[in-house]
């Protein structure tokens, strides 16, 4: 037994060593702070259920999205023929309705903010990093795009190209990564004057590299902390635009037109508009505290 | 001594927007005005001067990391102000730059050996990765680290590693010259001592050419074999350490020199301090004449008409001043 113990102390002793010669990245230290923080952990774990269910839920209930049925017209939620979350009016069953929506809701969240994520950051890194004439006139035109209205936009878009789901992905993302695009280059004005630039200039390093390997991982963390706060900010544009019946087309459902049309129907069948809102609220704040975990873990000032 | 960097009437002036909204113009901040000087093989020049007189400034247009206005910054010959981008960035392998926060002058994203590894991959991207490991090895034993910590990250280490992994980034190319901005003024007084005999170390083994660009005295006196004195982007003495040190010509190298404490109280008492009036002039708007002549002592209405033209002494003293001869 004291053998056993000397041993692993030994093997304590030598992955310690190992550990220390490893280095830890600034990366993993803001891992091990979001990961002590409850909230965040939280947020982590009910977002992946809800993602977990917005696949395998569907296929729990022995109903389909498109099944219609005239006995079972706006049931509340009971445990007797498995319409569990109850049905809408007309007939379709909610609980697979809600997991559905989930899957659209989520899915456009979280396309929406990659679209954003990608032009804003390329164009805002390019936009800080090279400066002057050219920052000026890129920013510019993001001024430009910041006074188009959201809806204005959309509609011209839905009426030129029709309605689909696809457009409505395009339609977000052009127009949230203007922000992402200032932020990004906010960062980068900032960055761009730190001396370990001018140090990889002076060795000889191309500007195109200098971006991705300087200026780009520095940016990233107040970025990232905007897309977590990004995500939920889409799902909401993505339901007031089905809530306006701009988004999604039946049958094909989100939680947004769940949700507009459960407020037509909310002094009778109340379940339609609280299901759908309870799963949307629970969301966001998972997100919001993503968020708020991963500032905190990332804030240098904490460091 | 073989020449290999020689600036000839070297200026660097920003433009500033000045005036108000109707009446705004462009006027020249004058940060580096016509200075001229050479480095040997293998020497160590100093370039001293209170903060704002346009040391670093120097140092970053002998680089061609600020586009000089006017001058030519002979490498080997060869004018670096006239060379395309891409040439100039090939030519970066046998200039290096050595910054005074070490902290802030490295990646805190990337771990020692990717910091040093990244000027190699620059200037011949393609290096095997054994070679480049080696050569990373070597460099960092060369600089006083641990090879075994080539994993780690820039924030777990203390100022003068940190000032010793951007040595080993600058010396990994093999540099000729290596400009060294302040490299030791943000360091305590031992790590300082520990830093500069490294720099003297290297200097000596790899046959390196220096510019130490500092305002500490003492430090420079140390290290280096000449000393050039700048005032407001302008030279205003240059002179080999023992000579500058010994009998400074100019006024206000006299009044720097007398500034430097000595460590012995009674002499220090003895000593008096030639102590300068006003602040550095602004280099938006420079002084008629002689630039240094609103705090000079010996200053005459010469000195306000007339820009004094550099004297070279018979042992290669050169000296910007009416009145040296005083």
């Amino acid at each position: 037994m004291a053998l056993f113990q000397a041993q692993s102390d030994a093997q304590l002793a030598l992955m310690d060593a190992a550990a220390r010669l490893q280095g830890r990245s600034l990366w993993q230290d803001a891992l091990e702070r979001f990961k002590s923080n409850k909230a965040a952990m939280g947020g982590v774990i009910v977002l992946c259920l809800i993602g977990f269910m917005s696949v395998v839920g569907p296929m729990m209930s022995p109903y389909r999205l498109e099944d219609l049925s005239w006995e079972a017209i706006s049931i509340a939620p009971t445990m007797d023929n498995s319409h569990w979350l109850g049905t809408d009016d007309t007939g379709r069953d909610m609980w697979v309705l809600t997991w559905m929506g989930a899957r659209v809701s989520l899915t456009i969240g979280i396309m929406t903010t990659i679209i954003a994520l990608l032009i804003g950051v390329a164009y805002g890194a390019t936009a800080g990093y090279v400066g002057g004439r050219t920052d000026n006139f890129m920013m510019r035109f993001v001024d430009v795009l910041y006074a188009l209205p959201l809806l204005f936009f959309i509609i011209i878009l839905v009426t030129v190209f029709g309605r689909n789901i696809y457009l409505v992905f395009v339609a977000i993302g052009c127009v949230e990564w203007l922000t992402m695009a200032r932020i990004v280059r906010g960062q980068t004005l900032s960055i761009k004057r730190k001396e370990y630039i001018e140090a990889a200039l002076a060795s000889g390093v191309k500007t195109g590299t200098v971006i991705r390997r300087h200026v780009i991982p520095n940016v990233i963390g107040p970025v990232i902390v905007y897309v977590t706060l990004l995500v939920p900010t889409n799902i909401l544009v993505e339901s007031y635009l089905s809530f306006l019946g701009l988004g999604v087309q039946e049958p094909l459902t989100s939680w947004g037109v769940l949700i507009s049309r459960g407020a037509n129907s909310l002094e009778t069948a109340p379940w339609l508009l609280i299901i759908p809102a309870i799963c949307l609220a629970i969301t966001m704040f998972c997100f919001n505290f993503i968020g708020d975990g991963l500032r905190d873990a990332l804030d240098p000032k904490d460091r | 001594m073989k020449t290999v960097l020689k600036v000839e009437n070297l200026k660097v002036h920003f433009p500033i927007k000045a005036g108000g909204f109707l009446n705004s113009k462009i006027i020249p901040l004058r940060a580096v005005d016509g200075v001229s000087f050479e480095v040997g093989a293998g020497e160590c020049l100093g370039v001293v001067g209170e903060s704002g007189c346009g040391k670093s400034t120097l140092g970053r247009a002998v680089l061609q990391l600020i586009k000089p206005t006017d001058g030519k910054v002979l490498w080997l010959g060869e004018n670096l102000c006239d060379l395309p981008r891409e040439q100039m960035r090939q030519k970066r392998s046998n200039l290096q730059l050595v910054f005074q926060d070490p902290l802030s002058s490295l990646n805190p994203r990337l771990t020692v050996a990717e910091i040093i590894r990244e000027p190699l991959y620059a200037t011949d991207p393609t290096i095997g990765r054994e070679d480049a490991d080696q050569r990373i090895d070597e460099i960092m034993k060369a600089v006083g680290l641990l090879p075994e910590m080539r994993n780690r990250y820039p924030h777990e280490f203390s100022g003068g590693q940190c000032q010793r992994i951007a040595i080993a980034r600058a010396m990994v190319l093999k540099p000729k010259l290596i400009i060294c901005d302040e490299p030791v003024s943000s360091l305590d007084v031992s790590i300082q001592a520990q830093i500069i005999n490294l720099l003297r170390r290297l200097q000596k083994e790899y046959g390196l050419s220096l510019i130490f660009i500092s305002h500490d005295l003492s430090v420079v006196r140390h290290l280096c074999h000449r000393v050039m004195v700048l005032y407001l982007g302008r030279m205003m003495e240059l002179a080999d350490r023992d000579s500058l040190f010994a009998k400074p010509l100019h006024p206000y190298t006299q009044a720097l020199i007398s500034a430097v404490p000595i460590p012995d109280p009674a002499k220090e008492r003895a000593k008096g301090t030639l102590i300068l009036s006003g602040d550095l002039p602004s280099p938006l708007n420079p002084p008629s004449g002689c630039v240094f002549r609103t705090r000079c002592l010996k200053a005459t209405p010469k000195c306000i008409k007339e820009v004094p033209t550099v004297e070279v002494l018979e042992n290669g003293h050169q000296i910007a001043c009416h009145h040296w001869l005083k």
